[in-house]
């Protein structure tokens, strides 16, 4: 996927048209372009670099629909100053867009498959994008699954939509928590204790993972040991960004540049350096 | 988020030369700037206000030496919502730090004529030996254009940032031929950046001015100096006891050859 | 000489006594000479106007973590092989302001800022530096993204190689990475050095049309064979006296097999994690941005700097980072420039310059850190 803004090391500022508070520390922004031509075109799994003001710069996964490229809808959640200060923007606020970069999930390239999304945590962020695809193309694919993980009731992020996706009949959505709280009466419990309750056909399915290390690690285990096999199993990872482009270093993990090899990656693949500590 | 109304401003000095507080008066051409953005509530060097606290940012100059700053310290924490120490007095014990590795009242002997008028804590002690501190600013002095920084990034709602690599990359960036390789000692690889390599740009070792680095190695430095570069080991004990003599990493080194 | 036997490949000689012709050329072309050149004692690539300029009957003698200037015998011009400073920062430079952004309303914008692209032309340029430059080529031209600044300054920079000779190459081994001692590509023009008795010259090999043009413009003669045998000699003389071997044999195997090789934690405790063997060597590209804002908040500043990967914030990512021990980021750095780079880029991070052994302040030496963990390897790992 081509850059479809003219320079990649200069922000093009975008204008906040709507804030949702998801959780306590996490805020989805709807955004347009401040001028020029509307649309922002991405393929889901991609990230943009978000600037704010005399702040600096992070990556954030594109969280929005790739049917519906006049809205660049990205969810954020407040982990340090850069993080903080695109958090407090509120309507007519005006960030910085560099992007869209990165490896995209296979999406185009499983049609006729079975579809195994797993998520922990903010990891849902960038694949809803895979979803909303999914479901726009639906009948391009076999059985749909969604499971979803968060530490608690509160840190779920899209509650309304996820409450839609479990009403329709063409998908099955899954939801837990690490500890319930509150007036919560569903799953209790981390997210691989789901997957024994999916249907997937092992040998035609394909499993998009994202969310913290140990989560991910878990999950492709666990897959592994359900049939599946390493390149049937995709991972978003995560570095420190500072250029988004490949040039400056910042984002190596091993041999790969997480920003343009990945941030999706095929399991066999990187499968050798996935476990390694310090690397 | 930075308060709608001014900012207030205090700065207080403990054992010091002075001259990190000073630095904010160095910056001449902001001076009217910063004093347009917060409220000088209490710098008794620049401005004989004394606005009562709570203060939102307080900069505090010097080390802790008398029971008398001990409990003032706490004061000051309890009146201040952010607090930053600056340079090496204030986050090491600074220079006058010499006097915990040895008995201070032998320079109080010294020194003073009736040195039964002097009471003094036996050590100096880093401001976050007694409360918390939010940033710490090093150097010795500190350098006017990171406090700038500090400063601009109270105003603007955020925690500053310093970088706390080597002297070396500091060093590279300006072009300088390494003086260690050229044969004098220097203790850039172990001390934290911020002077812009200064020492070495004239040629000269650095001195550590500015503490040690993040995840410093100074034993393997000592080791060169003494193997390579034929340093004594009383020498290497001076190395390490200047104005961080008092950090941990440079205290245990001095220590290490202090036999 | 007819201008017809002034082409590529052609080798001409130039006498010492007329080098400075030479520096005439390319200075009357409008090209900024950067030559080794001695400043307060120390040898750094400055530019030059005089011949004079040039380190003139100086050599180095180079170890681990040691560079010491010496008086030679002779007054050859280049007679050492390479000091700290390499071509990379004229080529990407150190500290480079990207932007500005100013307040407009309740947003902003932005004002790039016109990068400066001077029009250099190096002289002296060694062929480790060659292929150093050749190394930096793939990273920063031939991925999705180019650096722009990279770019421009590499293609207006006219190249006057220098093939070693007459030099001791303390650090030096380029033969076992395979990038010199003699340059093969990439040059206008190609230098050697000959010193025999009261005969003090150059042979020059002419390296592309742009080069002819300038030799046109300086005293020479064609070049007799026997002093092209010299030349080679010369060069096969550094060749056969390398300072340092490096088995590049298996290297990738060598270093993904044992990640963790007790040696990490050995040099670890040598190791001062001060980042200096990343910025002397001539193909470590990384760099950071760092975004700013004067005081009143009106003006913001992004720039680009120089950055290594020893230090603990390279790696940050909210909550820590994810090499904070010295090992980790030893291993980082040494088995990115040997292995990983190879998957990254097509070849070797390392040309063999000897910088990293001869500017270490302790002087840790890359290629005894391979041999040892060659010694003890474990196998592949088992399935």
């Amino acid at each position: 996927m081509t850059a479809n803004l003219p320079d990649p090391m200069i922000p093009t500022p975008f204008v906040v048209q709507k804030v949702k508070r998801e959780t306590s520390d996490t805020y989805t922004l709807d955004l347009t372009r401040a001028e020029g031509a509307a649309n922002f075109a991405f393929a889901p799994g991609q990230f943009n670099m978000l600037y704010a003001f005399g702040a600096g710069e992070a990556p954030i996964s594109i969280s929005g629909d790739p049917a519906r490229p006049e809205t660049l809808v990205h969810t954020v959640r407040d982990v340090g100053n850069v993080t903080r200060a695109i958090c407090r923007l509120k309507r007519g606020g005006v960030l910085g867009v560099r992007g869209p970069f990165g490896v995209p999930w296979p999406v185009d390239r499983v049609a006729g498959q079975d579809v195994l999304i797993i998520a922990g945590g903010l990891g849902l962020a960038p694949l809803r994008p895979a979803l909303y695809h999914l479901l726009n193309h639906r009948g391009e694919f076999g059985n749909i699954e969604v499971i979803y993980g968060a530490r608690t009731p509160k840190d779920l992020l899209y509650l309304r939509e996820l409450e839609r996706w479990r009403g329709r009949f063409d998908l099955r959505v899954h939801v837990t928590v690490d500890q319930a709280e509150g007036d919560w009466h569903s799953n209790v419990g981390v997210v691989t204790k789901i997957i024994g309750r999916t249907r997937f056909d092992p040998p035609s399915t394909v499993a998009l993972i994202c969310g913290p290390g140990v989560m991910m690690r878990f999950t492709v285990l666990e897959l592994l040991n359900r049939g599946l096999k390493p390149e049937q199993v995709y991972v978003s990872m995560e570095r420190n960004m500072k250029c988004g482009i490949g040039l400056c270093g910042h984002c190596q993990w091993g041999p790969f540049f997480v920003c343009k090899d990945g941030p999706v990656f095929r399991y066999d693949r990187i499968k050798a350096w996935f476990d390694r500590r310090e690397v | 988020m930075a308060p709608k109304r001014k900012p207030k401003l205090s700065v207080w000095k403990f054992a010091s030369c002075d001259g990190c507080q000073l630095s904010l008066l160095d910056c001449e051409d902001e001076l009217l700037t910063i004093a347009g953005a917060v409220e000088i509530a209490y710098f008794v060097e620049a401005s004989r206000a004394m606005v009562k606290g709570p203060y939102d940012l307080t900069l505090v100059d010097g080390s802790i030496t008398t029971a008398h700053d001990a409990a003032v310290i706490q004061r000051v924490r309890r009146a201040s919502k952010y607090l930053v120490a600056l340079g090496a007095c204030a986050n090491s014990g600074g220079i006058q730090a010499l006097r915990n590795f040895t008995d201070v009242n032998d320079f109080i002997d010294a020194v003073y004529a009736k040195p039964q008028h002097i009471k003094t804590l036996k050590e100096s002690t880093p401001i976050a030996a007694h409360v918390k501190v939010d940033f710490a600013l090093n150097g010795c002095p500190i350098n006017k254009h990171q406090l700038l920084a500090v400063l601009s990034a109270f105003l603007q709602g955020r925690p500053p940032m310093a970088r706390s690599h080597s002297v070396c990359v500091d060093c590279k960036l300006q072009g300088n031929v390494c003086v260690m390789v050229m044969g004098a000692p220097c203790l850039g690889p172990v001390t934290h950046a911020g002077c812009g390599a200064l020492c070495p740009t004239y040629h000269r070792g650095c001195y550590g001015c500015y503490g040690p680095k993040e995840t410093p190695n100074p034993a393997a430095l000592s080791a060169w100096f003494s193997q390579r570069l034929g340093m004594s080991e009383a020498n290497l004990v001076r190395a390490f006891r200047a104005f961080y003599a008092n950090a941990p990493a440079f205290r245990q080194e001095s220590e290490a050859h202090d036999k | 000489m007819t201008a017809s036997s002034l082409k590529v490949g052609a080798r001409v000689t130039l006498a010492a006594g007329d080098f400075q012709h030479l520096l005439d050329a390319l200075a009357g072309r409008g090209y900024r000479v950067m030559s080794p050149t001695l400043e307060d004692g120390r040898l750094i690539y400055g530019e030059i106007g005089k011949v004079t300029d040039l380190p003139i009957g100086w050599t180095a003698f180079q170890e681990g973590g040691t560079f010491r200037l010496e008086h030679r015998q002779d007054q050859a011009f280049f007679g050492f092989a390479v000091g700290q400073q390499s071509w990379k920062q004229f080529l990407l430079p150190p500290h480079q302001t990207l932007w500005q952004a100013q307040r407009e309303g309740s947003g902003w914008g932005i004002i790039p800022q016109v990068q400066e692209i001077p029009q250099f032309a190096f002289l002296g340029v060694r062929s480790c530096e060659l292929e150093a430059m050749a190394v930096q080529d793939r990273v920063f031209l031939q991925g999705a993204h180019v650096e722009s600044t990279y770019r421009a300054r590499r293609e207006s920079a006219f190249i006057v190689a220098l093939n070693c000779a007459h030099q001791d190459p303390g650090t030096c081994f380029c033969v076992s990475m395979g990038t010199g001692p003699r340059a093969t590509a990439g040059f206008d023009l190609a230098l050697t050095e000959l010193l025999q008795g009261e005969e003090h010259g150059f042979v020059v090999e002419i390296g592309t049309d742009r080069g002819a043009e300038v030799i046109r413009q300086v005293p020479r003669r064609a070049a007799t064979s026997g002093e092209v045998d010299a030349a080679a000699r010369a060069v096969a003389a550094v060749a056969g006296n390398m300072g340092r071997r490096l088995d590049t044999t298996g290297i990738q195997e060598l270093f993904y097999d044992n990640y963790e090789h007790p040696r990490w934690d050995e040099v670890a405790a040598r190791c001062l994690n001060c980042g200096n063997c990343t910025l002397v060597c001539p193909t470590c590209f990384c760099h950071t941005l760092e975004d700013s804002m004067d005081l009143p908040g009106a003006v913001a500043e992004r720039r680009r700097r120089l950055d290594s990967c020893f230090t603990v914030d390279f790696s940050y990512l909210h909550g820590g980072s994810i090499r904070t021990s010295p090992r980790s980021r030893y291993r980082q750095w040494l088995t990115h420039k040997l292995a990983t780079w190879i998957d990254q880029f097509g070849c070797s991070g390392c040309v063999g310059c000897g910088r990293c052994i001869t500017w270490c302040p302790v002087g840790i030496d890359i290629t005894e850190e391979v041999r040892a963990i060659r010694e003890t390897a474990a196998g592949p790992p088992k399935e």
